[in-house]
């Protein structure tokens, strides 16, 4: 079968990235964050050297002032809120590399990112992880918070009715 | 004739290299993960491969943003380890099979995959783990590898079917390989993950596992599972398992599986473990094969 044949083949580039803002909880690296993070996701690749990460260590903000990083990248490495340094063009494969620089393991650093502790995260996994269950969509997820909402009104509209008889 | 005589998936946690790399192999977190393994090192004792194409990304590593090539192809004869942040992993410097490697990039682009061709870099946790996990602790791993890295960082990777198709272009490659070799490919990294946002640590056992099943037999419907599944489903890294689809390409319309493991969790990630034979008609030895079809009981 030859690649033409692919019945899921993207058709439109514009529908493909847009779908992946549905997804709740979740930046997609795609290319305009790649360019938005350059230069921090180049620091933070730097940190591969020993002689660098003692350098970053000694003097975190002199460090990241050799890079053209806007001041809000920077202020997110700093304060390691990792959400925020994602948000502002960030890939996790190259934040890694702090992660070890500060000796947190994989699954630490991951867990500042969600509403856990460390240790309530590793009980989750331990658990089975997250469930995909309400996680598909956020489209999807407001519609039944919706729902639910009308539901409820029907509920206590019928509940006030009968205390009205 | 050089001929790909099994297929091998796995998850590549770079957890896992730390396990192995500091004894805590049979500690109550890790024994269920590595004794899932055991079934296959004993196997790739008595295989002894002379090659693996090994599909892996890297993860940040060799490549920076400076240069992101979607396939690349190992062509050189030696690869040094990276330094991930925390000192290189104390682990055999890997050896390249340059004539393979280049015979098939050279076969690739003329049959329309235009490759990338590194002669020199260093290889990280992606590549290696799974070294660790098939062959434990040698002085020197016991056969060269072709390294086969693929862009599943930044979007948009390869699709599925292009990952396929690539797997039959370079069963193809090898077969035309003049000289005997026992050639193995394997497809890395995944299951079911996500390592970032507050909708990390997710992990999807059921469709994990349909995946499994869809890797052996003759089907080929997983080709055409769009990245949007994979990222829904599986969690935002979760998508590397487009790579287990070149490895599963490149085994012909059929195939059996030998050994097959699953567990959740390492780290944040489920670990896939999958052996494959190809089945049709090459006669290779399939012992163990009908019970690994199976998802395993935990």
């Amino acid at each position: 079968m030859s690649n033409q044949e692919n019945p899921n083949k993207v058709q439109d580039i514009h529908e493909y990235l847009a779908a992946f803002d549905d997804i709740p909880g979740t930046r997609v690296f795609i290319a305009k964050r790649a360019r938005q993070g350059y230069h921090m996701n180049q620091f933070a690749m730097s940190l591969m050297t020993s002689e660098n990460r003692e350098r970053f260590k000694a003097d975190e903000r002199a460090y990241l002032d050799e890079w053209p990083m806007t001041e809000e990248q920077k202020q997110s490495i700093l304060d390691r809120d990792y959400n925020r340094a994602i948000d502002l063009g960030g890939n996790v494969y190259f934040l890694s590399k702090l992660f070890s620089t500060d000796g947190f393991s994989f699954a630490e650093a991951v867990s500042t990112m969600t509403d856990m502790t460390f240790p309530e995260y590793t009980q989750m996994m331990i658990n089975g992880g997250r469930s995909p269950e309400g996680n598909r969509s956020i489209k999807e997820n407001n519609e039944k918070a919706a729902l639910a909402k009308v539901a409820m009104e029907d509920q206590k509209f019928a509940g006030d009715k009968k205390e009205g008889n | 004739m050089a001929k790909i005589t099994a297929g091998v998936a796995s998850s590549h946690v770079p957890l896992l290299g730390v396990a192995s790399d500091f004894g805590k192999d049979k500690d109550d977190y890790f024994k269920p993960i590595f004794d899932g393994y055991e079934w296959t090192r004993e196997w790739e004792k008595a295989e002894k491969p002379d090659v693996i194409i090994l599909v892996y990304n890297d993860h940040a590593s060799a490549f920076d943003m400076k240069v992101i090539p979607t396939f690349a192809i190992g062509c050189g004869e030696h690869y040094g380890i990276c330094d991930e942040g925390w000192g290189p992993r104390p682990v055999p410097e890997v050896d390249g099979h340059p004539d393979l490697a280049w015979h098939i990039a050279q076969s690739l682009i003329l049959d329309e995959f235009d490759m990338t061709i590194i002669n020199e870099m260093n290889v990280d946790h992606g590549l290696t783990v799974p070294l660790s996990m098939m062959f434990g602790k040698p002085e020197a791993w016991p056969c060269k590898v072709v390294p086969l890295a693929v862009n599943v960082v930044t979007y948009p990777p390869p699709s599925g079917n292009r990952c396929w198709a690539l797997g039959e272009a370079i069963k193809k490659a090898v077969e035309s390989f003049p000289e005997d070799l026992n050639v193995q490919i394997w497809g890395t990294g995944g299951m079911s993950h996500q390592l970032q946002g507050p909708r990390a640590g997710l992990l999807n056992r059921e469709w994990d596992n349909m995946f499994l099943d869809g890797l052996i037999g003759d089907t080929d419907k997983l080709r055409h599972i769009p990245h949007f599944e994979y990222l829904r489903e599986t969690g935002s890294e979760g998508i590397e398992m487009v790579m287990w689809l070149i490895m599963r390409g490149a085994l012909g319309k059929n195939t059996r599986a030998l050994h097959r493991h699953y567990h959740i969790p390492c780290s944040n990630t489920a670990i896939g473990h999958l052996v494959l034979r190809p089945d049709n008609g090459e006669g290779y030895d399939m012992t163990n094969s009908g019970v690994a079809d199976l998802e395993p009981a935990e």
